[in-house]
């Protein structure tokens, strides 16, 4: 990992105000923001870890565990909760046993809910990786597990 | 004029450009109320509360973000503020416990005084209880973030000030939280543990647990620090006969509120360990059992007879006031009648006297801790400053900061690394060969200030000459170090102008120390840096008095001032003034006719009295305050000359492992229990005042002597007093002339101080070197006594870090000190490691050919290639049972830098 970070932070040297993008770049190659690329990250840029650790608590964007094969984000914003998205959600926690913000043990699938996914029309809505669902019910949420699990698995 | 003029409240008052609303109300003591603002951080602008209102100006501006301006207008309590003050105080006060009575800093609360300020009678918002864990897992303070109110002093305290970083805001919105990278314990991260994150916690969050719970002290005394030569002025907390804590004190020099963590949590404990001796003790029937001092003191007086002068050595202390060591060289001198005193400086820089002496005329630090903050380019060459004196680092940090190029020159990656503009990782011992070669290049391209050298050194030319052994491919092969680095750092240097140099052991414990400090010397001339602000050659002292130790005479060679013994007219002096001649007895006893009576030969260094020891040519030692047998090299050999004295007299605050040999112990008291004087590394002496009566039936050092000199019937020895004592070294000491006790209430002074309207000297050599010219010293490169071979093909380098001092005599009775240093590693490089088959934590055998210990294993990156470190603090694994005791031919150091040693892992562990 260590030569696969440096081949991502090389072009960075010496800008310390590049912790963003960099944070960025390693989370799209690794999936989630490890402890030790942290301190690798920090001791590139000569910024303390505990700093970088608080820009990537702040941002949602970050994470510090590993994702799922499959990521799962159930919308909560106001439309999709007038429309049942509550109900959304523990279909979706029922069926892939896990709560928000897990990973199933066999690394299949991640939860996460939204504040909002910008498609209030198509509520309620949630996305399966890159592919946006609306107009959601409880049955189609036991169709698409079991389709996508497949896929997953497959 | 570089003020402003501007009205605060009705009153008209002059601010500092560059300062803020909220400062020149502090300064006018106007108070406004704020929970984020610190005199020591960049404004923060988060709490509100220091909101004015300000005529033309809409809105309410924060004081702490808005600057002064002419005619300013300002008013920082109004109702409609203290309404919307009160509003914000709600806003906090409803996520923090209401809970002040079983809270630890009740009454003690910046949070509490400012609700009472703004007049908040009632919070009407729903109280939200994070219900957080308290962690308290740290071994000297408990961390309740339920009671934080977010201001974020600590996190920028530990970043702006310490430069360390180990917390920050983590998290977001009403989750935000103050915490470590991945929340680990600080044990974890990089946390010093020096409690600035405490001092400057508003609420009870961050609490130091010996304060918990204490109430308000009986009495608070303003002291100097025991541990290191930084000198930080720290305030003692007493209540009921006992220090609760130790805290830094805000406005003083040199420290400004800054402390280690061995000044701000390792004092109370050692002070008041149950191991402090508090009674004599005699040896009888080879066991040490208590006396009284009485008979202890007449043994010590009536053995002390029976020796002829040169059988005698004493061991003065550097840990002790100047006033004991004045006492201790003046009883060793006027009633042993020897010159044969010396003390722990000559094994840390004895280099620096005799090389800075041959070059300035003068072997302290040229400037002051302060000043290397505004220098423009720092060489820290041979300090671990981060690990060994961690406030002066701040200033290092601090210059860096403002923009100041750092070359860090050092075998080791040290913190410091992480701030160098350049690093130059030399082997051990080749110090010699890097200056000179950086030298080269600034003559070779014409960055040498001409006119300095012209106009106020000498011997140019023949230093000129000798640079031409030292071409840089030379160098480079010596060094290790690239060439083109060494280039880069001579430029560096030569080019940020002020530049200082910051040395310590690292340059000092060689074979070749003495000429190691000439190469730093001849940089700084080369390049016109001496004499001016933020210039010059420090040597940073290690112990908190070594400074005052070779100050007040603790030397066989001078007395106080650094008066020559050999001189006739200055023996005379002392003479005079002390009033002394041998006791008769002794004369008699020993047919000695001294032409005078003091002796005028020079006496015998420390490690020289311990070879005349082990001859049986010297039979008994005083010691007071050293602890030999952890610090001197080779130790193995100290134990066998301490065990074969005739006589041995030991006096200290604890049962040190050198104590254990004596036949007299005499327990003193410590810092803590006495008044005096320390001089710390910059020259600046300072008060030391008595917070507690002494422990048991200890005495102070002064007191001890004195009783035994007048039992030897000698005079001059009846002071009831320290400030007695440093009237008469004021008297006979030309550059303390002018430091008495009461200029000292006001702060400390630098010598030279001859006299009482002399305002001290900051900067040495300013205009003309104390010795007239500043003088070139030509060179040439020695490597190391010994070298790494094929039975030892490691070098072994040997240091302090910053849990422990020295021999672990303070230290090592800390509890908290020894969780998070439990026990002496050696520190070895990942690759020499895996070829030893060694990996973290193992135990293994190191030895050399003086001796062999065992030690736990810490692999680190930190440790070049070759290159292993232990620390010296430790009893069980004492690093010098292996070090070696080769002299330094002028300053008689021994070579503590580089030894030759083998690493083996130990089987089946």
């Amino acid at each position: 990992m260590t030569q696969e970070l440096a081949e991502i932070l090389a072009p960075y040297k010496g800008r310390r105000g590049s912790l963003i993008p960099i944070l960025q770049a390693v989370q799209a190659k690794l999936g989630y923001l490890p402890e030790e690329a942290v301190v690798q990250i920090a001791r590139f840029l000569g910024t303390p870890e505990s700093e970088i650790y608080g820009v990537l608590t702040f941002y949602a964007q970050f994470r510090t565990s590993p994702v799922g094969r499959n990521l799962v984000t159930v919308c909560r914003g106001t439309a999709c909760h007038v429309q049942g998205g509550a109900r959304i959600l523990a279909e979706v926690e029922r069926r892939l046993g896990i709560k928000e913000a897990e990973t199933s043990p066999d690394m299949e699938y991640s939860l996460e809910t939204v504040a909002c996914l910008g498609c209030c029309a198509l509520a309620p809505t949630m996305v399966i990786n890159t592919e946006v669902h609306g107009q959601m019910t409880t049955k189609k949420v036991a169709e698409l597990f079991s389709k996508t699990k497949g896929e997953g698995q497959g | 004029m570089d003020t402003v003029t501007l009205t605060i409240d009705g009153r008209e008052i002059q601010a500092r450009k560059g300062a803020t609303v909220l400062q020149a109300a502090l300064d006018a003591n106007i108070y406004i109320p704020t929970l984020c603002y610190h005199r020591d951080l960049t404004a923060f602008g988060a709490c509100r509360l220091c909101i004015v209102e300000v005529e033309k100006m809409r809105g309410f501006p924060p004081a702490c973000t808005t600057p002064p301006t002419e005619g300013m207008v300002v008013r920082t309590n109004t109702p409609r503020l203290q309404e919307l003050r009160r509003n914000i105080m709600e806003l906090i006060l409803s996520e923090h416990p209401y809970s002040c009575l079983t809270c630890p800093k009740n009454l003690n609360c910046e949070l509490q005084s400012v609700a009472r300020y703004v007049g908040l009678e009632q919070v009407t918002l729903a109280p939200i209880y994070k219900n957080l864990p308290i962690d308290r897992a740290g071994p000297f303070f408990d961390r309740d973030y339920n009671l934080c109110i977010l201001c974020g002093r600590c996190v920028r305290m530990c970043q702006e000030v310490r430069h360390v970083g180990a917390i920050s805001f983590t998290y977001r919105g009403g989750k935000a939280l103050i915490g470590t990278a991945f929340d680990r314990p600080l044990q974890e991260v990089s946390c010093e543990f020096c409690g600035a994150c405490v001092d400057a916690c508003p609420t009870g969050a961050l609490m130091s647990r010996a304060d918990k719970w204490q109430g308000p002290p009986d009495s608070e005394v303003v002291t100097t620090c025991p541990y290191c030569g930084v000198g930080c002025q720290l305030k003692v907390k007493v209540k009921e006969e006992r220090i609760v804590s130790t805290t830094p004190v805000p406005e003083d020099i040199p420290n400004h509120g800054q402390a280690c963590v061995k000044g701000r949590f390792g004092i109370a404990e050692f002070v008041h360990h149950p191991q402090r001796l508090t009674s004599p003790l005699i040896r009888r029937d080879g066991q040490l059992q208590e006396a009284s001092w009485d008979e202890a003191l007449d043994l010590v007086a009536a053995r002390l007879k029976t020796f002829q002068p040169q059988e005698l050595g004493v061991i003065s202390s550097a840990k002790c006031t100047n006033e004991e060591n004045y006492v201790m060289q003046k009883f060793a001198r006027a009633v042993l009648g020897t010159n044969s005193v010396d003390h722990c400086a000559r094994l840390c820089h004895a280099p620096t006297v005799a090389g800075l002496v041959q070059s300035f005329g003068s072997g302290a630090m040229t400037n002051s801790i302060d000043e290397v903050g505004r220098a423009a380019c720092v060489l820290a060459i041979g300090t671990n400053t981060t690990e060994t004196h961690p406030v002066t680092a701040l200033q290092v940090k601090r210059a860096v900061d403002n923009g100041a190029k750092l070359i860090v020159a050092n075998p080791r990656e040290i913190d410091l690394c992480r701030f160098a503009t350049v690093w130059l990782q030399h082997s051990p011992g080749t110090d010699v060969a890097l200056l000179m070669g950086m030298m080269r290049v600034i003559v070779e391209e014409g960055l040498a200030d001409s006119a300095f050298i012209e106009a106020r050194c000498e011997n140019f030319d023949s230093f000129r000459q000798s640079l031409q052994d030292f071409d840089l491919d030379f160098v480079e092969r010596i060094t290790g170090v690239p060439r083109d680095r060494i280039v880069e750092a001579a430029r560096t240097y030569a080019t940020n102008s002020p530049a200082t140099i910051l040395y310590a052991m690292g340059i000092t414990q060689h074979s070749h120390g003495t000429d190691n400090v000439l190469a730093t010397a001849n940089l700084a001339m080369l390049t016109g840096n001496v004499g001016k602000p933020s210039t010059g050659v420090n040597p940073l002292r290690g112990q908190n008095n070594v400074q005052g130790a070779c100050d007040m005479g603790a030397l066989p060679n001078v007395y106080s001032g650094y008066q020559a013994v050999a001189n006739p007219d200055i023996r005379e002096k002392f003479e005079i003034a002390w009033g002394c001649s041998l006791p008769s007895l002794i004369k008699e006893k020993f047919d000695i006719s001294w032409e005078c009576s003091l002796p005028s030969s020079p006496g015998l260094t420390l490690v020289e009295m311990l070879e005349a020891a082990s001859r049986k040519e010297i039979r008994a030692i005083y010691v007071m305050g050293e602890n030999p047998v952890l610090s001197d090299p080779d130790v193995t050999h100290v134990r066998e000359t301490l065990a074969q004295l005739d006589f041995l007299v030991v006096q200290d605050i604890f049962l040190s492992e050198t104590a254990e040999f004596a036949h007299v112990v005499l327990p003193a008291a410590s810092f803590a229990e006495k008044d005096g004087t320390f001089t710390n590394t910059e020259r600046r002496v300072q008060r030391v005042r008595k917070a507690i009566e002494p422990i048991g039936n200890s005495r102070p050092d002064w007191w001890i002597i004195c009783q035994v000199a007048r039992r030897m019937e000698a005079r001059g020895f009846d002071y009831s007093d320290p400030f007695d004592i440093m009237e008469e070294i004021r008297y006979i000491t030309p550059s303390y002339g002018g430091i008495s006790y009461q200029r000292l209430e006001d702060g400390g002074l630098q010598w030279p101080c001859p006299t009482e309207d002399h305002p001290g000297t900051p900067i040495l050599h300013a205009s003309s070197f104390s010795r007239g010219k500043g003088r070139f010293i030509p060179l040439k490169y020695i490597p190391p006594a010994e070298l790494p071979d094929e039975d030892y093909p490691l070098v072994l380098t040997t240091g302090r870090n910053l849990y422990h001092f020295h021999t672990g005599t303070m230290t090592r009775k800390v509890a908290g000190l020894n969780t998070l240093d439990p026990e002496g590693t050696l520190e070895i490089g990942p690759s020499d490691a895996s070829q030893l088959g060694i990996v973290q934590d193992v135990k293994v055998r190191v030895s050399s050919r003086r001796g062999e210990l065992v030690a736990r294993a810490k692999v680190t990156e930190a440790s070049p290639p070759g290159v292993v470190f232990m620390t010296f603090h430790f009893a069980e694994s004492p690093a010098n049972i292996l070090t070696n005791p080769k002299l330094d031919p002028v300053s008689k150091i021994p070579e503590y830098k580089v030894c030759a040693v083998r690493v083996e892992k130990l089987q089946g562990i």
